[in-house]
């Protein structure tokens, strides 16, 4: 029995709650996505650098505090300069809105000429975020490191194995629910949030209803800042800040958004959890679980990893390419693009 | 964008391309003279090279509006074919885990057709998803226990220096057309799945595929040997130090510069031919690049020109210009879509094979999305899409500006942070990221051009 359970802390310590934490910086990732997708008709290619712009920004407004020795107890300091990091964040989206997107906007032109615009975008980000911060990787989690300790966990269990959650992955589930309950609740229940789907639904229809465009486009962009430098920050925190890895989350981003139907926020945080769940599950290596499950003769000698972890773009790929040909419109039926 | 609008003004294209690649000519003409001749020929190798991938991308957006974000990834297909076709084979290798690839490769094939079949036999029932993705994984299952002994037996024979398969030993032209091929083969893998829908799809998907094989490049020793790099790829072209080794090319540096060899005494006169001659073998092979690369780039410009002149280019035209109309007219959209992808893709398969072999390695590190996806986009826009020469133009001076705008860049930070002192951190920081401007500068022409005219240096001729 305590076979059973020692796999079990051991499979929720190194795929559960990882899996879970990444569900949930992509569901905030794709949720941007989705919703520029939903209300300017484009799949915004930039999404990955928005990301990376925030976090940069609000890394180094970390940086500032910490210099003037301003912390917030055992919570990063980063959680301060986060709202800085989300409003420099959508100035910076406000301003591409303005001198790049809405001509296309004016014009009616085809979708895919804003995804290149996009492209542009993303590429002036690309080298802004390196010119701020540098090529580097940072670090700049602070606080209490971790938030479920193995000492206090062996203490409450007595089990061998233990459960060890970090403040930055308890962070990052917390947040992302406050953020997704505030999100919904926003389109859901505000006058704007209606204005917004109606847009979404039915662009001509709701102009003949005196809702204002450009105040809905830009709210839009504002929230899609917001969530982007939130999971930005959140993946930061958890992972350490590269720069090319928030370029790699593009394809992730894209597939959940897909799998769970585009322009159906209910479906980027379902796929954000499919894609996370499926490229941990297949990357994790078993050969510690087997060999708490299985009898000891038949332990296994290799690692049991089903893919390396460098190929886990193939894992949002597959899925990708079998949402596509099975069901294009995705779980929740969203727009087929 | 690739639709020209109605509004556009006719322009006289012959005068403004002689007087754009003459523009050209000079600035790598300016080159030589201030910097060095060698340089201006490196350049102008690679202007050539990024040229032809243009061409091919030109062939997809331009003719047809198909937009391909993973050329990266076409462009490593391109190397890849240099080591699998013109690599000198490994035997030792090939004893050790050779038949146990062959077999995983058969395995592997066999599994695609099974699936294929019961996808056709069970079409429409019940548990016809489940029983595919069983029989791929019990097909994945085998392979993969066939393959990974071989994988590391190979992997174990001379680590240091070979460790992988090798090639088949057969010359360089060859593996151009193997890069094309392969190229051609994942596009349409691609496009079979992403065409016909609508057009974001096909710019994720290939977005995915490139990440994917670049990935497989990185990580596959046994194929590409991964991050130590495959150096010493053959060369089309003769070897520096054999033709300084040649009595006929001696002969002929010293005929070509009597003259000033003249005046000297005979010590002197042998230790500047010397020089001379290493100069101008180092010159002599870039030549011998130059015109091998303007042959491809001449033969497949000149089939684009005659394809978009035939009957088959005026029904592509057709299809991009209004698609519900050319497929109410009986054309087949989806079909046309995957043959241009295909043929663009090809193109760019072909010129990545090249880049490899002017490279004289494969390097599956340095294959960035910055460098062969983006880089190649901005050519095509600013040489004026759906118009050949245009890309080329584009593709010449995209690259020229891309090269010198590093020196240029740093220069330009050099002198506007000056007043700061050398002791300064942020001018010491922002001297280090001046590399980073040409990436901001290079997105905001892109989308400059795409706002301020569309059609490019050299637009789309009305016909």
């Amino acid at each position: 029995m305590t076979d059973y359970l020692n796999a079990l802390v051991v499979f929720a310590n190194f795929v559960f709650v990882p899996a879970l934490t990444y569900g949930c910086q992509l569901a905030l990732g794709s949720l941007g996505v989705t919703m520029i997708y939903s209300v300017l008709r484009f799949s915004n290619f930039a999404q990955g650098e928005t990301m990376a712009f925030g976090t940069v920004i609000t890394i180094m407004i970390t940086w500032l505090l910490q210099s003037w020795g301003v912390s917030l107890g055992f919570l990063p300091t980063a959680l301060l300069a986060l709202p800085i990091g989300i409003l420099v964040t959508a100035l910076l989206l406000l301003a591409t809105d303005r001198y790049v997107y809405r001509y296309y906007r004016t014009k009616r032109s085809k979708s895919i000429t804003f995804v290149m615009a996009s492209l542009g975008v993303m590429f002036i980000m690309n080298g802004l975020v390196r010119l701020l911060l540098g090529p580097n990787d940072q670090n700049f989690a602070d606080g209490e490191r971790f938030f479920l300790t193995a000492d206090a966990f062996r203490a409450w269990s007595g089990l061998d194995e233990v459960l060890v959650i970090r403040t930055s992955q308890a962070l990052t589930i917390i947040l992302a629910v406050i953020l997704v309950v505030g999100l919904f609740w926003f389109l859901q229940r505000t006058k704007t949030g209606k204005a917004m789907r109606a847009y979404a639904d039915n662009e001509n229809l709701a102009l003949l209803s005196g809702i204002n465009p450009d105040r809905i486009v830009r709210i839009t962009w504002i929230i899609t800042a917001a969530l982007a430098t939130v999971a930005g920050v959140l993946y930061g925190l958890d992972k350490g800040y590269k720069p090319l890895s928030y370029y790699n989350l593009l394809l992730p981003i894209f597939a959940a958004v897909i799998v769970g139907g585009i322009g159906k926020p209910i479906g980027a945080i379902v796929g954000g959890f499919i894609i996370a769940f499926s490229e941990v599950i297949v990357t994790y290596a078993y050969k510690k679980v087997l060999t708490y499950v299985l009898p000891t003769d038949m332990a296994p000698d290799g690692l049991v990893q089903l893919l390396s972890t460098e190929y886990k773009f193939a894992v949002s790929f597959v899925i990708l390419v079998i949402v596509l040909l099975v069901k294009p419109t995705g779980i929740f039926k969203g727009k087929v693009l | 964008m690739s639709q020209r609008p109605s509004n556009a003004p006719l322009h006289n294209n012959t005068i403004r391309a002689s007087l754009a690649f003459l523009v050209m000519a000079g600035l790598l003409i300016l080159i030589g003279v201030s910097q060095s001749w060698a340089l201006a020929l490196t350049i102008l190798n690679l202007c050539i090279i990024s040229a032809i991938m243009a061409l091919g991308v030109n062939i997809q957006w331009g003719y047809a509006g198909l937009f391909n974000v993973g050329i990266m990834g076409f462009a490593a297909l391109g190397g890849l074919a240099m080591i699998i076709v013109s690599m000198p084979p490994v035997k030792e290798a090939w004893q050790a885990g050779g038949v146990r690839v062959l077999l995983a490769l058969i395995a592997m094939l066999i599994t695609i057709s099974a699936a294929l079949f019961v996808h056709k036999l069970l079409q429409g029932k019940r548990l016809h998803g489940w029983l595919i993705a069983l029989v791929i994984l019990v097909g994945v299952v085998i392979s993969r226990y066939v393959l990974d002994p071989g994988v590391a037996a190979i992997e174990a024979v001379n680590p240091a220096s070979t460790g992988y398969l090798g090639g088949l030993g057969l010359p360089v032209v060859f593996a151009w057309i193997v890069g094309g091929l392969l190229a051609a083969g994942a596009a349409w893998l691609i496009g079979k799945i992403a065409l016909g829908l609508r057009s974001d799809y096909l710019a994720i998907a290939t977005l995915g595929i490139s990440e994917i094989l670049v990935a497989v490049m990185r990580n596959e020793d046994w194929l590409t040997r991964g991050v130590k790099n495959v150096t010493g790829l053959p060369r089309p072209v003769p070897y520096e130090l054999e033709l300084q080794q040649a009595p006929w090319f001696i002969n002929l540096v010293e005929r070509l510069n009597s003259g000033s060899l003249m005046g000297l005494n005979s010590t002197d006169q042998a230790a500047v031919l010397q020089t001379l001659v290493v100069d101008s073998a180092s010159i002599f092979v870039k030549l011998c690049y130059t015109g091998l690369f303007a042959l491809v780039l001449i033969i497949i410009l000149q089939l684009c020109v005659l394809a978009l002149d035939s009957p088959w280019g005026r029904m592509v035209r057709a299809i991009r210009d209004n698609e519900v109309a050319a497929g109410a007219m009986g054309k087949d959209v989806t079909g046309r879509h995957l043959q241009i992808f295909i043929l663009g893709s090809a193109v760019v398969g072909i010129a990545g094979a090249m880049l490899a072999t002017l490279d004289g390695q494969f390097t599956p590190g340095s294959y960035s999305p910055l460098r062969f996806t983006f880089l190649i986009w901005v050519m095509v826009i600013v040489g004026g899409s759906g118009n050949n020469l245009g890309a080329v133009l584009g593709g010449f001076l995209v690259w020229l500006i891309w090269v010198e705008a590093e020196p240029v860049g740093f220069w330009l930070m050099d002198a506007l942070t000056s007043w700061m002192g050398d002791g300064s951190g942020l001018r010491k920081h922002l001297l280090d990221s001046a590399q980073y401007m040409r990436v901001i500068i290079m997105g905001a022409v892109l989308l400059l051009v795409m706002r301020f005219s569309p059609w490019g240096l050299l637009p789309e001729q009305n016909r």
